[in-house]
């Protein structure tokens, strides 16, 4: 049975570096479409975070990639190996090389840390011995070797998903599935988890699929992020440039609670027509966002000018900046001037609406 | 007491705990593996198969729904095939444990369907089979729910097998009804009754110290 789990390479790799492709992939429960023509590809070594609200379609769609699941329709590939159709039989190897983590951990409770740990070696056939030599390195990497003999129940949250993490790692996937595993921790213990991810990503290599309906989850570890919508993915990109220049209406919705937005108690009193000043967004990201915009902008626009709400985040890497600022609109050259300024140096500006002064 | 008295008391006892703990292993080895079946067969069980399912329900409704007493009579054929005989203690295990299997069955179903299906789920992720998720999945997670079933069971044996003493099996109901009910021996009655609230708390004390011990959740 091991056979196929070793089976090389040879297996016509539509591309090398491809370890999951989805081809309009289909899934519907009764009337109603989980999945409705997916199509997507994870490379070798790379994070990919899928987001979506619940419901759509995010579960369904990771559980289809090893098998707990079933398209209806459509081609998944893992490994360059068609898994569509499989018998539970068959799919039965192929799990064995990819790793799932849980929401709620999954552990079994009645077995201890390290049973637990060793248990995907022994459904692989390991003796004794060595799956309890495997399961003290994996506890090793994620920091609980002091736990190997405790019951699950003694565990907390984030230790729960360490050792759920270590079990998923046990037989050396070569994928790891990672649903919602951060969605039952608190922000620090979410905080943690997913740096041992990074790391592990890191150190072994190791191509991670993750499925979150947190923006914060994405943005810390992936590398490309795609956003799932009534079963669609509706965009994808590299986290840096979809964060910085979302499209789809549902992106710039998840996106709001983690991007600067214009304070409610200005945005509500904005009149789209005339006022004082005219309040503008300014969207730059990458080299772009690099510059001495403010020092340059004063130059071209001595009348002072007010910097009303933004900041600077760094993902990836990458600056991405967000600012609202207020510009004088008695001149009415002024606002266009500014704007012309603002495109030459690589910004996306977009006029808010106008504001009586209040400074 | 006399010393007669005393002997008849203990031989008894050692009938009803004969009877109760043959019976008892008995529905445990048969009835534990029909409750897996129960709910591997069930629908989104892992080996579903509602034609299945529905066959082996009906037959355990069945004998769940005859009156142990008649039971008791209407098997006399079968223990005699079985045990060779009709009569005695060891014939009265025959309808003790098949009607304790259906029993036990359904009790063992309820703790193996309240297992998490996320557990099931993480062990075919793993690449686990049907046998894999039942050896280190369903079993050892609903492991207390079918030790603290099999105590009820066997706390429910004991009451049964006072009926066996109408085949002549003997055992401390039959003592109580013979001697104390048709004899007016209260001290019997008394003594039958006490041994009985004995025997029903040990046994459950033992369950309960190991449902305590298995239980890690």
């Amino acid at each position: 049975m091991n056979s196929v789990v070793s089976a090389p390479a040879s297996v016509a790799m539509p591309q090398a570096e491809e370890v999951v492709r989805l081809t309009d992939v289909k899934r519907r429960f009764g009337a109603t479409p989980a999945l409705d023509g997916v199509s997507l590809t994870v490379r070798k070594g790379e994070i990919l975070g899928i987001i979506g609200r619940s419901g759509a379609g995010k579960s369904t769609l990771i559980r289809c990639l090893n098998g707990l699941e079933q398209a209806d329709s459509g081609e998944i590939h893992i490994e360059g190996r068609n898994i569509t159709g499989l018998t539970e039989k068959d799919l039965q190897p192929l799990r064995r090389r990819i790793g799932m983590i849980f929401q709620h951990f999954n552990l079994l409770s009645a077995k201890t840390v390290e049973e637990n740990v060793a248990l995907p070696l022994k459904i692989e056939g390991l003796g004794k011995a060595e799956r309890l030599k495997r399961a003290a390195e994996l506890l090793d990497l994620v920091g609980l070797s002091d736990k190997a003999k405790a019951y699950p129940s003694s565990l907390s949250g984030g230790q729960k998903q360490r050792v759920g993490i270590a079990r998923a790692l046990a037989a050396r996937p070569a994928l790891l599935l990672s649903d919602e595993a951060t969605s039952a921790l608190d922000p620090e213990t979410t905080r943690s988890i997913l740096a041992l991810l990074k790391d592990i990503n890191q150190k072994l290599g190791l191509t991670i699929l993750l499925i979150t309906h947190e923006m914060e989850v994405v943005r810390s570890v992936a590398d490309r992020v795609a956003v799932i919508d009534a079963g669609r993915i509706v965009e994808e990109g590299q986290v840096w440039s979809v964060f910085a220049d979302p499209q789809a209406p549902i992106t710039q919705r998840l996106l709001s609670g983690i991007r600067p937005q214009l304070p409610e108690h200005i945005s509500a009193r904005l009149s789209p027509v005339s006022g004082d000043e005219q309040i503008l967004s300014i969207d730059m990201a990458g080299p772009a966002a690099q510059g001495a915009l403010f020092a340059d902008l004063s130059q071209v626009l001595p009348q002072s000018f007010r910097l009303v709400h933004g900041g600077i985040d760094h993902i990836q890497d990458q600056p991405v900046a967000r600012f609202f600022i207020a510009v004088p609109a008695r001149d009415a050259s002024l606002p266009e001037k500014v704007q012309t300024f603002l495109k030459a140096r690589g910004a996306r500006v977009e006029v808010l609406g106008y504001d009586a002064n209040h400074a | 007491m006399t010393p007669i008295m005393l002997e008849l008391l203990v031989r008894s006892l050692w009938e009803t705990i004969l009877m109760t703990g043959a019976s008892g292993i008995i529905s445990l080895v048969a009835g534990l593996p029909l409750g897996l079946a129960l709910v591997a067969t069930a629908r989104g069980g892992i080996a579903e198969n509602p034609w299945l399912n529905s066959v082996l329900g009906a037959i355990v409704n069945g004998f769940r729904s005859v009156p142990f007493i008649i039971l008791l009579v209407a098997l006399i054929p079968v223990t005699r095939l079985i045990v060779g005989t009709a009569l005695g203690t060891w014939a009265a295990i025959v309808p003790l444990a098949i009607a304790a299997t259906p029993y036990y069955a359904r009790i063992a179903e309820v703790s193996l369907r309240e297992v998490d299906r996320g557990l099931i789920d993480a062990v075919r992720a793993m690449g686990g089979n049907r046998w894999t998720i039942i050896r280190e999945v369903l079993v050892p997670e609903a492991m207390p729910g079918i030790v603290a079933g099999f105590t009820v069971t066997l706390v429910t044996l004991v009451g049964a097998s006072a009926m066996a003493g109408a085949i002549g099996a003997g055992g401390l109901g039959d003592l109580a009804i013979r001697y104390g009910y048709q004899r007016f021996e209260t001290t019997v009655m008394i003594a039958v009754v006490i041994v009985l609230i004995v025997l029903v708390c040990g046994i459950q004390w033992l369950g309960d110290r190991l449902v305590a011990r298995l239980d890690h959740k």
